[in-house]
């Protein structure tokens, strides 16, 4: 069954090589945010799949640590792309 | 060896869909012409694609601790992720990014930003101009 799982980390390591892709290639930069933002999410997905891999129930609590501090990063980037054109 | 029950299968199933749901809206990342369109496919599809992946993990651990925080950890998923989302629509739209030029209305824009925030042909002239001034 470990053929199975790691074809699907595999998938989801290609979703995030397009992730990274916008990040790149993106013209301003809330398109870099939004890349940022959905590769977090996709990070939680990976650890996850990692801890049913190899059993390990801690992996999927570092998952639930990540989706937080994906949350949290990502409001304090919109709160900082929304202030800055107040300001100017 | 271990056997392969009926419930395990279930589980994969919906695991599998789940990260079809994934690669479908990393795929919307590249390809849509905007930041507004960009945020509506990813960030739909991928949250409902990795709650999906919980919810298998849950359905093949079973009621484990492992199952239990897989649980948690997507509803958690679900609630946080459309927040973020519009805060940063919300964000780039004051920031300034402009819109699609097929885009039809833009009411937020035209109520609060004194105009729609659509971008005319002028300003892609303009954009295609400055990307040979850089290749020149």
């Amino acid at each position: 069954m470990s053929v199975l799982w790691i074809s699907i980390l595999i998938i989801l390591g290609v979703a995030a090589f397009l992730c990274l892709f916008r990040i790149f290639r993106g013209p301003t930069i809330a398109d870099r945010m939004v890349g940022v933002d959905i590769m977090g999410i996709l990070f939680v997905g990976i650890t996850a799949i990692t801890g049913i891999l190899y059993n390990l129930s801690f992996l999927v609590d570092i998952a639930i640590a990540l989706a937080l501090i994906s949350f949290v990063g990502t409001l304090a980037l919109a709160k900082y792309l929304e202030r800055r054109t107040l300001d100017d | 060896m271990t056997e392969v029950t009926v419930v395990d299968v279930i589980g994969y199933i919906v695991i599998f869909v789940g990260v079809v749901f994934d690669l479908l809206g990393a795929i919307g990342l590249v390809r849509f012409p905007d930041v507004y369109n960009r945020l509506q496919s990813a960030t739909k599809s991928v949250t409902l694609g990795t709650f999906g992946i919980m919810i298998g993990i849950l359905i093949v651990a079973g009621f484990t601790p492992l199952g239990i925080k897989a649980l948690i950890c997507g509803v958690f998923l679900l609630l946080t992720a459309p927040v973020s989302a519009h805060a940063l629509s919300r964000g780039s739209l004051r920031f300034g990014a402009r819109m699609w030029k097929g885009t039809v209305i833009d009411a937020y824009g035209k109520d609060k930003l004194g105009g729609p925030q659509i971008e005319s042909e002028e300003d892609e002239a303009k954009e295609n101009k400055e990307k040979e001034d850089e290749v020149a």
